[in-house]
């Protein structure tokens, strides 16, 4: 079987003993696009900081693209993981759009000539060319989160993980966001408190609680399972 | 949002353009060898952590507050940036609070920016490591040695900073040092209790809330034998400059004269080109007058072309 | 809500604001250095320096009225070199009686003071043409091309992208102990507590703008590491500066020589 993430019973414990994660185990094949949703503490994001080697595993293992991610792959998983943070604050850390969606070709070693493509390619993906020499600060949300999306797309990762892409957003900007990821081939795992946006956009929905996966199976069932969704605080 | 300019920061044509320039030397010489520990010694997560900290310092020096008698206390973070980060790094943040506070704001000259990031990146970040580091072993690890120290240091910053600001004055010829050095000495004396108070309350909600972060202690770092060079350089110049500069107004060319070196140092510039030499301008009055003329003509120039250059750019939208 | 107004930089369809960063740059500090320079009372030279400045803010579309205002940030400056009117050795010109005192101006001391004033009013126009005319990213391109060392220029402009950020942040913590700060209306309470105590809220403030700091710090590295971040600070390499442009900083850099040895003249 061709996976794009596979996580085996992967735990894990920040330095001050506090335990994130317990015996995780996940499978996601290439293309397909899968929710993460759960109560805030339950793991959502340590789990996606192991995604390209944020965070190593305590225990278990982390398999991207066919590539174990430890130490030694760290490059090569982060070229193929395009990790999108929830604050496009924290994202956006340069002083105009091109630097940021420059950021990650260039540490990738790419030549200027490169680079100005793929940020060109990048920021089309996102229609968002005419904000190339823009400073983000003066940038709204809803063009933050395209912007952020962009800064990793410029990498051509085969896999998306999005933090929470819709908080924050007005209506249409989240209209319009749903739309581009709509549009977007990558493998895509999204953590979410957004359901609505779960039952439109992706097939399939892992519930996380405690650090644990308590449910995996597809959108539909666990949205209709209304003790599961109570039992973990969720609300559609 | 009024950025309000703090008296520590010195403009242009304040400073003489021999104490400027060796500021600005001196300063370098001390930011480079920061530089060259910051990168032997920290990791790559202290770049984001200290820009993101330069801009809180900047951020919170807007967190002015009241003090009696009207003037302002504002947090010059030197020495919370010293505690928090260790002298070396404390430097370089302070030195780009600084430098972006004068290209930006305006806030200090570009000329005076030597010396502007001598008395609070250097003076500020050294006088507080030292102050802090010999009241936190006085305290043998006792809790009062965070707060004591804490505040005995950003009074101290504030203070030393404030007399070298003076001193650099009073060399320049600008302000004499028998009025600056006790004006700018009282007036900083006050507001340096304000920044001890502040820095005090900031401490407080750190130790409450992240105690980790104080109490890795980066201030504990052992200093070079540089660090030590520095301060001693800062206290004897202090000391031996003072009192000099105090009963002669303008001190460096009191120096200079009895050195005997003041003809020496001028005499090579006016034997370039003699002051009779320019045909025509034999008066200061002429020469004023023509100077005058010239620049009225180049004004007027500038202003015809542009109102030539905004027509021809306005008129395919009129026609 | 977002902090606009602390950008000086004014987009404007102007000459100096097409110039190349570092050309800019360049000029406009060796403008200060030959205005710091020019000998006291060496009035011709300030004559043509002011029509200089004059016309480098008329062609950078600023408005005059703009940047004479923004000028007047250095005035409180001006208080230190009151003295000098009056401790300067020289020609008695005037005397002030002060109380019991009498204070003389002498006309060394008058052209002193004329001429820090002076100095100081034609630096800060130059300073302030620069930032306004110079977006941010531009002045860091021209920091790399005079050599600053890539670690500052990076946390400069990490500082300047952030500092947007956390002023909001300030603003909002300043909104909150405003809404907290009630006036009881008794006579005799003193409003606002000890200077102590509202050192200490200040403080706290500051604090927890520390605490985030730390927070968002640690945010941040990890996002830059997901894209490949390894402590080392890489950009392109700066492109060449024109040749128009070169020649622009040749004719500027006579000019201001030119003037400073006319100082010396006079």
């Amino acid at each position: 079987m061709d996976y794009a993430i596979k996580i085996d019973h992967l735990g894990f414990a920040y330095g001050d003993g506090h335990v994130a994660l317990r015996d995780v185990s996940l499978a996601v094949q290439s293309g397909a696009k899968v929710a993460l949703v759960g109560p805030n503490g339950a793991g959502k994001s340590t789990l996606m900081l192991h995604m390209n080697g944020i965070l190593l595993p305590g225990s278990g293992s982390v398999t991207v693209c066919g590539l174990r991610v430890d130490e030694k792959a760290l490059g090569k998983v982060r070229a193929r993981v395009g990790l999108v943070f929830q604050d496009p604050d924290d994202q956006l850390f340069s002083p105009t759009v091109f630097d940021d969606v420059a950021f990650g070709p260039i540490y990738q070693g790419l030549g200027e000539k490169e680079v100005r493509v793929r940020v060109d390619r990048a920021l089309a993906s996102v229609q968002m060319c005419d904000y190339i020499s823009r400073v983000s600060h003066h940038l709204s949300v809803g063009e933050k989160k395209r912007i952020a999306i962009a800064t990793v797309l410029s990498m051509e990762p085969e896999i998306l993980v999005l933090d929470e892409p819709t908080a924050g957003l007005d209506p249409r900007a989240r209209r319009g966001l749903i739309t581009l990821l709509r549009t977007l081939p990558q493998t895509m795992l999204i953590s979410t408190h957004d359901l609505r946006m779960v039952a439109e956009l992706l097939p399939r929905t892992v519930v996380m609680d405690h650090g644990e996966v308590v449910a995996d199976r597809p959108t539909a069932e666990v949205l209709a399972d209304t003790a599961l969704l109570e039992a973990h605080g969720l609300e559609l | 949002m009024h950025y309000s300019p703090t008296p520590l920061h010195i403009p242009d044509g304040f400073l003489s353009i021999y104490v400027a320039i060796v500021f600005w030397i001196v300063t370098l010489m001390l930011v480079v060898y920061a530089l060259k520990r910051v990168n032997q010694d920290l990791g790559e997560r202290q770049v984001p952590l200290m820009g993101v900290l330069a801009a809180a310092i900047f951020a919170g020096q807007m967190l002015n507050f009241a003090v009696a008698g009207g003037t302002s206390g504002h947090m010059l973070g030197a020495t919370l940036a010293t505690i928090l980060l260790g002298p070396w790094a404390a430097i370089l943040v302070m030195t780009c609070v600084v430098g972006v506070q004068a290209l930006i704001f305006q806030d200090g000259g570009l000329l005076a920016l030597g010396a502007n990031i001598f008395n609070m990146a250097i003076i500020g970040v050294s006088v507080s490591y030292f102050a802090y580091r010999t009241v936190q072993k006085l305290a043998g690890g006792k809790p009062w040695g965070l707060y004591v120290g804490g505040f005995a240091a950003a009074w101290l910053a504030v203070f030393v900073a404030a007399l070298a600001t003076a001193l650099e004055l009073a060399i320049s010829g600008t302000s004499p040092a028998n009025i600056a050095l006790p004006t700018m000495g009282a007036v900083h004396a006050l507001i340096g209790i304000a920044e001890g108070l502040i820095t005090i309350g900031a401490l407080a909600f750190l130790a409450a809330v992240r105690p980790d972060l104080v109490k890795r202690n980066k201030a504990e770092v052992p200093a070079g034998r540089v660090v030590w060079l520095v301060g001693l350089v800062i206290a004897l110049g202090l000391a031996v400059l003072s009192p000099l500069a105090s009963s002669h107004p303008d001190g460096l060319e009191w120096v200079a004269e009895q050195q005997g070196f003041i003809g020496l140092a001028q005499s090579p510039l006016y034997e370039i080109i003699p002051d009779y030499a320019f045909p025509g301008i034999s008066s200061e009055a002429v020469a004023t007058i023509v100077a005058g003329l010239l620049g009225t003509t180049l004004v007027f120039v500038v202003a015809l072309g542009l109102a030539y250059s905004r027509r021809k750019r306005s008129s395919p939208v009129e026609s | 809500m977002h902090v606009h107004f602390l950008d000086p930089y004014k987009p404007r369809p102007s000459l100096i604001h097409a110039f190349d960063p570092r050309v800019k740059l360049v000029l406009a500090l060796a403008f200060i250095l030959a205005v710091a320079l020019t000998p006291i009372g060496a009035w011709p030279v300030y004559v043509l320096l002011f029509a200089v400045i004059v016309s480098v803010v008329m062609l950078s579309e600023l408005g005059v009225g703009y940047v004479l205002k923004r000028s007047a940030l250095a005035l409180p400056f001006v208080l230190a070199a009151v003295p000098i009117l009056f401790t300067a050795q020289g020609v008695p010109l005037l005397a002030v009686p002060v109380g019991p005192w009498t204070l003389t101006i002498t006309v060394e001391g008058l052209q002193r003071f004329i001429t820090i004033l002076l100095k100081s009013w034609l630096s800060i126009q130059m300073a302030i043409v620069l930032a306004a005319s110079t977006p941010f990213p531009q002045l860091l391109v021209a920091m790399r091309a005079v050599r600053m060392p890539r670690l500052i220029v990076a946390v400069v402009g990490l500082m300047w992208r952030y500092l947007f950020v956390m002023v909001d942040e300030v603003l909002r913590l300043l909104r909150a102990r405003t809404a907290r700060s009630g006036d009881p209306g008794l006579p005799g309470a003193r409003v606002g507590g000890s200077l102590a105590w509202r050192a200490r809220v200040t403080g706290g403030m500051a604090g927890n703008l520390l605490v985030r700091s730390f927070d968002r710090g640690e945010r941040i590295y990890a996002a830059m590491a997901a894209r490949g971040y390894d402590g080392e600070v890489r950009t392109f390499a700066l492109p060449p500066i024109p040749t128009g442009q070169r020649l622009i900083l040749g004719i500027g850099l006579a000019v201001l020589l030119l003037l400073v040895m006319l100082g010396y003249l006079v």
